[in-house]
């Protein structure tokens, strides 16, 4: 391996670019702006592609390590390292982060700068989420991510923004500081590490291990986001631009799934266990009741948003089932969940920049005259809902087929998904799609031009080819979750 | 009693600024309005000259003069930089903001020069005496500038009641401290510690002292049973003033606190009294601070309880009784006074002959009127509210990372969900500025050095976070070498 400090290029390439972007200032230099950003976001994917040549996916434990120490006072360090999970997130965050470049190219049209450059500030920060392995550090990142996502929704979103961003900020913000305070007492523990690692060997005896996983629970939970903490999302996504919309269904509520996977499983392991059963409870109440609620939606965007929450669910059933095939569906899922989401936010943002409207009732028919769009819709919609061949199945599959193994109910109730999915995902499409033009604002659309093709079809081979060719993915994650797998499976207990 | 010139050494700095008062108090005189800006001059010279004096004789060990009534150590060499940073950047902020309401005159220097000079005599009192006019020399120094706006009902109000529990407060400190005097038989701090070490203090007596004393700093700080006072003098005194109140004296009032409940009153069969005490003070703080502020449409006012709430905090890192928990509140305090000259300091940026941009809706649109200023606000209120990467996290993170080392747990989680609710109304203004349109269109007319030096000020919230270690490390050593 070289020297170059690649993980350091990853987080902070965005961060300058948005720097710069900011420095364009006012509207008036709009294209320039424009034009930086998108040379940021391709820069950012591309120092992340030599992770994917350098990337060993047989090694254990963390490459690309890199340590440099930082706040000496508390031992904080700024500690770079990834696995396969990490991997695969960090290189979705780049990927996403130039669509949504692109996505607001035309339809942002006031302070571009500060669009462009609060998301790719904020691709930076989630890649330090991904790739940091000090806990504080991993906190920070965790936390700054709030900044610029509270400012997409309130300076840029819909006529409810200010509500919306201000409960997002909020409720987030309640989370994490409950892991702040777990983190504080595992410090003290752990005689002054917040090194993962060291936080990962720690023996903690049970009632502390189930106070930590509660904080982290709560930190994790509303990210995810889980029932009953999932109450932020659907007002966030529907004000959210379209940009804003995609980043939070693609990458933030991966954050969620993530902390699981680094926190609360290996540092309360016991507790984990304990508490496995009602964690796998509130997933299949978001997985079976979130999809009801979700058929019964008015609003595209928000019909999008609770099928979000109901296919997260998935995320966090596999990773509490404690087996392999679960755990590592559980992360095909989160990747695939971004590429599906992200698409399905993009189409109804195709549809609103022209009608400005997000509601099912005010389309229809626009089959007839954005039939390229439709194909890529009907794609994705199949997607959602699970068809073999789409990268929603795959993840999907796993998880049902190793609840299967724990227990039948279990994968019965997750089961359902695949009827509710398709209901509500299958209807919407019927109702906005199909059927006669529904107004003379319909009969006027417009079918997608190029910048837009660029996007979905992208996405259309991602998910497509998740979907046939699954093998390299679980090739990455093999390593990493068999690691957590045994690590879970020792008891911590002193 | 003689004194000789080691006396002298360690009060170079005291000495010099004291020197300057007078020379500027009279120089003053000789100079025409249109000249005012040499008297300014002269001001922020002084306060360089202190700042260069202070930083050459640092020395790393602890050295006592005119018999053991002063101390300089390390704490009080970085409290005393601080203090000169504050005062000096308060004086830049305000300079227009003080011209335009006809305060841009020879008293307000030499008050301000004054109160500076009080904050260092309490910073390195080795003796209750020394302290007590250390503060005096500050409160009646601050109670001329609150009423400084002649013309003013509000500022005048605002003096009157600061006075009148200023000096209520400083009558119950020294009833207390009679009280210590009673008990010990001496005010010479370390004295009074090891007689109380020793045994030879009579605890009834003591403890009716400490709970005295602690009253009276409680009102100093502004902490909750004891805060009436700061909503209103914050409100109705000039910015510039309010500015100078909610910053340095705060570096003072950590020190105040740090010789009389630490190095004083800081022995064992002590500290399992104060401890408790302050406890109540600081949760009472963070949660009628936190909870007042949202109710309120003044921004001064909003500061006003928040930093009661800052208060609150501060008094936890106190409380946890370890040299890392008092180096914890040096840090907070100092990170405290950095944001609070921001904050203040943009209000008088924003603020224009007979027009105060102290109410909230005076920050909607400010985005579209002035990203810059926006941007520059947006960190200063992130860092108020303890987001990551504002250094206001850290001041947080380690007040907490002491409360949780002192095996206090459940104070830490009431501290993070109070700082939940604090969030709320710092959120608020940036909402107002990045969310809604402008209601106020004139241009921000503000001079070039307030500008710039308001840009490095709230750059700094930003980049003293990214880097922080520093800043705790000089801290802790500050604390440890003086302790």
């Amino acid at each position: 391996m070289t020297s170059t400090p690649l993980l350091t290029l990853v987080i902070w390439v965005p961060i300058l670019a948005g720097a710069l972007v900011l420095a364009t200032g006012s509207d008036r230099n709009a294209g320039l702006a424009r034009t930086i950003a998108l040379i940021g976001a391709l820069a950012g994917f591309a120092v992340a592609l030599p992770l994917i040549a350098g990337f060993d996916p047989t090694a254990h434990g963390m490459q690309f390590v890199e340590f440099t120490p930082w706040i000496g006072r508390y031992n904080i360090n700024y500690a770079l390292g990834i696995d396969g999970i990490s991997l695969l997130l960090i290189l979705l965050n780049a990927f996403t982060t130039i669509l949504v470049v692109i996505a607001g190219w035309k339809v942002i049209e006031s302070r571009v700068a500060q669009y462009m450059a609060a998301f790719l500030v904020m691709s930076g920060l989630m890649n330090g989420v991904f790739a940091a392995t000090d806990a504080m550090l991993f906190y920070v990142f965790f936390e700054a991510t709030l900044i610029p996502m509270f400012l997409v929704i309130g300076v840029w979103g819909g006529p409810n923004r200010i509500y919306a961003s201000v409960k997002f900020f909020l409720y987030t913000l309640l989370g994490s500081l409950l892991m702040l305070v777990a983190l504080l007492y595992l410090y003290q523990a752990s005689g002054g590490s917040f090194a993962l690692a060291d936080l990962h060997k720690l023996p903690l005896p049970m009632g502390v291990q189930v106070f930590v996983f509660i904080a982290f629970l709560v930190a994790f939970a509303v990210k995810v986001p889980m029932w009953p903490v999932h109450t932020w999302l659907p007002d966030a996504h529907v004000e959210a631009p379209t940009g804003g919309s995609v980043v939070l269904a693609a990458i933030a509520l991966k954050l969620g799934g993530y902390g699981f996977l680094r926190f609360s499983l290996p540092i309360a392991p016991d507790a984990s266990h304990a508490l496995s059963g009602f964690m796998i409870a509130l997933s299949l109440i978001a997985v079976v009741y979130i999809g009801l609620v979700a058929l019964v939606q008015t609003d595209m965007k928000k019909l999008i948003a609770y099928s979000s929450i109901s296919h997260m669910g998935f995320v966090t059933l596999g990773v509490f089932l404690f087996e392999r095939m679960g755990m590592q569906g559980a992360i095909i899922q989160m990747i695939s969940h971004g590429f599906i989401s992200g698409a399905l936010f993009l189409c109804v943002g195709v549809m609103y920049d022209r009608l400005h409207s997000r509601q099912i009732a005010d389309y229809g028919g626009v089959v007839n005259k954005m039939p390229v769009f439709a194909a890529f819709f009907m794609l994705f919609a199949m997607a959602n809902a699970g068809l073999p061949g789409t990268s929603g199945f795959v993840g999907e599959f796993m998880v049902i087929m190793s609840a299967t193994k724990i227990n039948f109910w279990f994968a019965f109730a997750a089961a359902t998904t695949l009827i509710f999915g398709a209901a509500y995902t299958l209807w919407m499409y019927k109702r906005v799609v199909f059927g006669a033009v529904a107004n003379p604002k319909v009969a006027d659309l417009e079918d997608i031009e190029a910048r837009e093709w660029l996007f979905l079809g992208v996405l259309a081979v991602a998910v497509l080819w998740m979907g046939i060719h699954p093998a390299p993915f679980n090739e990455v994650l093999e390593a990493p979750v068999s690691d957590l797998l045994q690590h879970v499976a020792k008891s911590k207990l002193p | 009693m003689t004194l000789t010139s080691a006396d002298f050494l360690p009060v170079w700095p005291e000495i010099l600024l004291l020197a300057m008062v007078c020379v500027i108090l009279v120089a003053d005189l000789f100079l025409k309005d249109s000249q005012r800006g040499g008297t300014y001059a002269m001001t922020l010279l002084t306060l360089a000259a202190c700042a260069l004096v202070t930083a050459a004789s640092a020395r790393p060990d602890v050295t006592f003069a005119f018999h053991g009534m002063f101390v300089d150590d390390p704490m009080s060499d970085t409290l005393k930089i601080m203090v000169y940073l504050a005062v000096g950047a308060m004086l830049i902020y305000s300079r227009s903001y003080v011209a335009l309401r006809g305060m841009y005159r020879g008293e307000f220097f030499t008050l301000v020069l004054f109160a500076t000079l009080g904050m260092m005599v309490m910073i390195s009192a080795n003796h209750f005496l020394t302290l007590y006019l250390g503060l005096e020399l500050l409160s009646l120094s601050l109670y001329a500038l609150v009423a400084l706006q002649r013309d003013s009902a509000a500022s005048t109000e605002a003096a009157m009641k600061y006075f009148v529990l200023g000096a209520l407060a400083s009558g119950m400190l020294l009833y207390g401290v009679s009280m210590v005097y009673g008990a010990t038989g001496s005010l010479h701090i370390p004295e009074v510690a090891s007689r109380i070490a020793a045994g030879k203090a009579n605890m009834t007596i003591l403890l009716f002292g400490l709970v005295f004393v602690v009253a009276g700093l409680g009102f100093k700080l502004g902490a909750v049973p004891f805060h009436m006072w700061v909503p209103d003098v914050y409100h109705g005194a000039p910015t510039a003033v309010t500015l100078l109140i909610s910053t340095a004296p705060k570096l003072a009032a950590f020190a105040f606190v740090i010789r009389i409940l630490v190095e004083a009153l800081g022995n064992k069969a002590l500290f399992v009294e104060w401890q408790p005490m302050l406890m109540m003070l600081a949760v009472a703080s963070m949660a009628l601070g936190n909870l007042t502020a949202i109710a309120q449409t003044n921004l001064k006012r909003m500061l006003a309880y928040s930093t009661i709430s800052h208060m609150g905090f501060l008094l936890l890192g106190i409380l946890s009784g370890t040299i890392n928990g008092y180096s914890a509140a040096m840090f907070y305090v100092a990170v405290y006074a950095l944001m609070g000259l921001g904050t203040f300091g943009m209000i008088m940026a924003l603020s224009r002959e007979g027009f105060e941009a102290d109410q909230l809706d005076d920050f909607k649109g400010l985005n579209r009127r002035s990203p810059w200023h926006a941007f520059v606000m947006l960190l200063l209120m992130f860092s108020m509210a303890g987001v990551p990467p504002t250094v206001g996290f850290y001041a947080k993170l380690s007040v907490l990372q002491a409360v949780v080392d002192a095996g206090q747990l459940w104070l830490a989680v009431v501290a993070v969900a109070f700082s939940l609710i604090g969030a709320f109304y710092y959120l608020r203004i940036v909402r107002l500025m990045y969310f809604d349109e402008p209601v106020d269109t004139h241009p921000i007319q503000s001079d070039g050095v307030a500008r710039l030096l308001l840009s490095v000020n709230g750059l700094a919230a930003l980049v003293v976070g990214i880097v922080p270690g520093w800043l705790m490390a000089l801290c802790q050593r500050a604390m440890q070498a003086s302790l």
